[in-house]
């Protein structure tokens, strides 16, 4: 039993803490939030430049072949900072997909741009209709039995697409047969940003990212932009999905841990009544209780990435367990730390806001707690 | 970062898990399964059986009787003494004060006083409380008076569990009432049939006995039973505190009860189906489950962290805080497992055989007890609250 890093682990979480805490300063982010991409480029190279990109990909296209809980360990000094670029939906989503289900081909081509820095990718798996369930597609494609064989006609609808707006390319999962809710019958497709038939309307979300929702209008993709079998997605979706939820969880811990230092920050700072309001211990035990969430927090966000890293036969469950945890964590901390800091929390222009809303969204996405406890119940029974 | 023990250490946990399979009697195994509390005489009947094999004291040094464990086995050891619904152990000598004699006590009495905890010859409680001084133990005002080769004792503590039970109380008294709070304080070992000793019973909510006050009326305690040194006693309460905090979580003892409480619902009948049956007690379930295994791995990672030697912080209160927390909402789920048949209650009647137990489901007797009792453990050993002051203490000191 060991919960220590290794050398190279620690020196990783050293580079991307500083870098949060020097360089990704919350004006910084600010400017960001309303630039055309909806993040910094410039912080997109430096990215790259650092080898954060080619953290999770095999050496062989030039990656460094990290593990879960190396992952972990970026995402949570990435959530310090409420970082915007879009780390989680090219390298750990898009990434995981193409590294999971490519072809060597497929791999050899996009995994070196992703690393560079040259290519953006987001997954497009929700609908209107399927909530959070991956196998709930609408959204069909087929051969196109008139013309050309080899390529596929897509339509559907998907929604709430993270970083639609930015990525150069969408990763999108289609039935190429079976009813709505056949685990067989999926497939993905990668397709370029701006195809003809694709309409993308674009929002801003509550945390400060952009989305976009995808209507797929006889999209033409050729089956060579296929990712995997025909047919056989659905395990490759599980799969990085599970790894993105460990991600996400280790993004919420790093927000969480910023939250509480801000908040006790706050209140040994602000006085009221004469004293600080750190005297008070009705705001002494609700910073404790925030530290005691975000403990239990980290102990399942270190569990998962381990369990992630070894594929063990427990690892879905504790995928489940573990993004209870932390939506629950998330709700304390993100509300308290509100509460805490009075009037000044409930602002646009201080930072707690941006990390109860963020906090929020990480609860949702990949899931929200009723989803998981479904799950974990399925699982273990 | 690894979850998984070595290979030593899970041939260790087999030889605990044997070992409480073939010595752990049926009977005292039935009553703790059950919730209910032992009886003096099963207690000695364990601590004996336990103290043969060398394993009653796990914290002692090995030269005093201890097996010698490193942190990781005594860990294993505590997880499966709840797996298998064995008894805790009287604390009072073995984890208490034992512990205290070890480190600050004279050589007269670790001679004296150690090997009889060992062989459960002799009992000890522990007097703390006052009337005046819970959770604010250091204004105790029961006082000590030296007079030759005595000290004179009057005043009274409260809440002291099981002292009509014990041989000896180690006790805080005031010897110096001008000194600060805490720097008039002294740690006294008391015989118990000493004249001028009263005990009187405090009948708990759940109608058992296990706490006391306990007057004290012109005591004469000899001065060699002072520990360490006159007006050094917070000291040594600072330290005990400190024994008493490991494994305070009980992760194995509350997953012992999920699985009560899973059986329990397998069986209650609710119209056609069973309580297990119904969404919403199950979600409950699977949230203290969920809960619970978060709590567990943050027992280990703190685990790691004090084997790494890294200084103990506010690890033991927020696995105090969070144990008790999960304990109590299980007990407060297993009282709702048992629908109406929570009401039925008569204490005196549970551990004899009696009309009383063919009312109801024979699961049923002792639930209501372990819940009340275990209302308990958010108060004692420092109240939750004052567990949050400890942690808020750090974390702005900080």
């Amino acid at each position: 039993m060991d919960f220590k890093f290794t050398d190279e682990q620690r020196m990783l979480k050293d580079s991307v803490e500083r870098y949060v805490s020097e360089k990704y300063t919350f004006s910084v982010r600010g400017q960001s939030i309303f630039s055309s991409l909806g993040y910094s480029i410039q912080h997109w190279r430096l990215f790259a430049e650092m080898g954060w990109l080619a953290l999770p990909f095999d050496e062989r296209y030039g990656g460094v072949g990290g593990t879960a809980v190396d992952m972990a360990i970026v995402m949570k000094a990435l959530g310090r900072g409420l970082v915007l670029e879009p780390y989680l939906s090219t390298v750990v989503v898009g990434g995981g997909l193409i590294q999971t289900a490519g072809s060597e081909a497929q791999k050899e081509q996009y995994i070196p741009q992703i690393i560079a820095g040259e290519l953006t990718l987001a997954f497009a798996y929700l609908e209107p209709q399927s909530r959070f369930d991956a196998t709930d597609i609408e959204t069909t494609a087929c051969r196109d039995d008139s013309g050309d064989k080899e390529v596929y006609c897509i339509n559907g609808h998907k929604s709430v697409v993270y970083q639609g707006r930015s990525a150069d390319k969408i990763i999108v999962s289609a039935r190429t047969s079976g009813a709505v809710n056949d685990r067989d019958g999926i497939s993905l497709f990668v397709i370029d940003q701006g195809s003809a038939g694709i309409q993308r309307r674009d929002t801003k979300t509550v945390d400060g990212q952009w989305a976009s929702e995808f209507i797929f209008e006889n999209v033409n993709v050729h089956e060579s932009n296929r990712l995997g079998a025909e047919g056989g997605a659905i395990d490759t979706i599980e799969h990085v999905l599970e790894a993105s939820v460990s991600a996400l969880c280790a993004e919420a811990v790093g927000a969480m841990e910023a939250a509480n230092e801000i908040s006790k920050e706050y209140i040994t700072v602000r006085e009221q009544f004469g004293v600080t309001l750190s005297t008070f211990q009705v705001l002494q035990h609700r910073l404790v209780d925030m530290q005691i969430e975000t403990e239990m927090a980290q102990s399942m966000s270190d569990v998962l990435a381990m369990h992630i890293r070894d594929r063990d036969a427990l690892c879905s469950q504790v995928v489940s367990a573990t993004k209870v945890c932390v939506g629950k964590a998330a709700e304390v901390v993100g509300q308290g730390a509100v509460q805490l800091h009075g009037g000044i929390g409930i602002t646009d222009e201080y930072s707690i806001g941006h990390y109860y809303k963020r906090l929020m969204m990480i609860d949702i996405l990949f899931g929200n707690r009723d989803y998981h406890c479904d799950r974990y119940e399925r699982l273990s029974a | 970062l690894d979850l998984s023990f070595s290979s030593q250490d899970l041939n260790f946990q087999q030889q605990v898990r044997t070992f409480f399979a073939e010595k752990l009697p049926d009977d005292i195994r039935n009553r703790c399964d059950r919730g209910l509390l032992m009886g003096k005489d099963e207690l000695i009947r364990w601590q004996s059986i336990l103290n043969q094999q060398g394993w009653l004291v796990p914290n002692w040094p090995e030269h005093h009787g201890g097996p010698g464990w490193t942190l990781t086995q005594k860990y294993i050891f505590s997880q499966e003494f709840a797996n298998a619904s064995a008894p805790l152990v009287s604390p009072f000598g073995i984890a208490m004060i034992g512990p205290v004699l070890i480190e600050f006590g004279s050589e007269q009495q670790k001679k004296r006083y150690l090997p009889r905890i060992l062989n459960s010859e002799q009992f000890w409680c522990q007097g703390y409380s006052e009337p005046g001084a819970g959770s604010d133990l250091a204004s105790l005002k029961t006082r000590a008076v030296r007079d030759g080769d005595h000290y004179v004792i009057n005043g009274q503590k409260i809440w002291t569990s099981y002292a009509h039970w014990a041989d000896m109380m180690f006790c805080l008294v005031r010897t110096d009432p001008h000194a600060k709070a805490q720097e008039g304080i002294s740690f006294i070992l008391i015989d118990m049939k000493s004249p001028g000793i009263e005990i009187k019973p405090i009948i708990g909510m759940d109608m058992g006995h296990t706490l006391n006050e306990v007057f004290f009326d012109n005591v004469k305690v000899p001065v060699e039973n002072l520990v360490g040194e006159e007006n050094k006693g917070w000291t040594y309460a600072k330290f005990l505190l400190q024994k008493e905090r490991n494994f305070v979580a009980r992760v194995s003892q509350s997953k012992r009860m999920i699985e009560r409480i899973k059986d329990i619902a397998h069986q209650q009948r609710v119209g056609r189906g069973f309580l297990i049956d119904s969404a919403d007690f199950k979600r409950r379930i699977t949230q203290f489950e969920i809960d619970l295994m978060a709590l567990e791995y943050t027992e280990l990672r703190f685990l790691a962290r004090q084997i790494d030697g890294q200084p103990v912080g506010p690890e033991p209160s927020i696995l105090k805080i969070r144990g008790t927390e999960i304990q109590q909402g299980l007990k407060q789920l297993l009282v709702e497992s048992l629908g109406m048949y929570a009401a039925p209650y008569e204490n005196d009647k549970m551990t004899i055989e009696s009309d009383f137990l063919s009312i109801g489901p024979d699961y049923m007797h002792g639930i209501l007890a372990e819940h009340l009792y275990g209302r308990a453990s958010s108060i004692f050993g420092g109240s939750n609250e004052i567990q949050r002051n400890i942690i808020a203490r750090m974390l702005l000191r900080s």
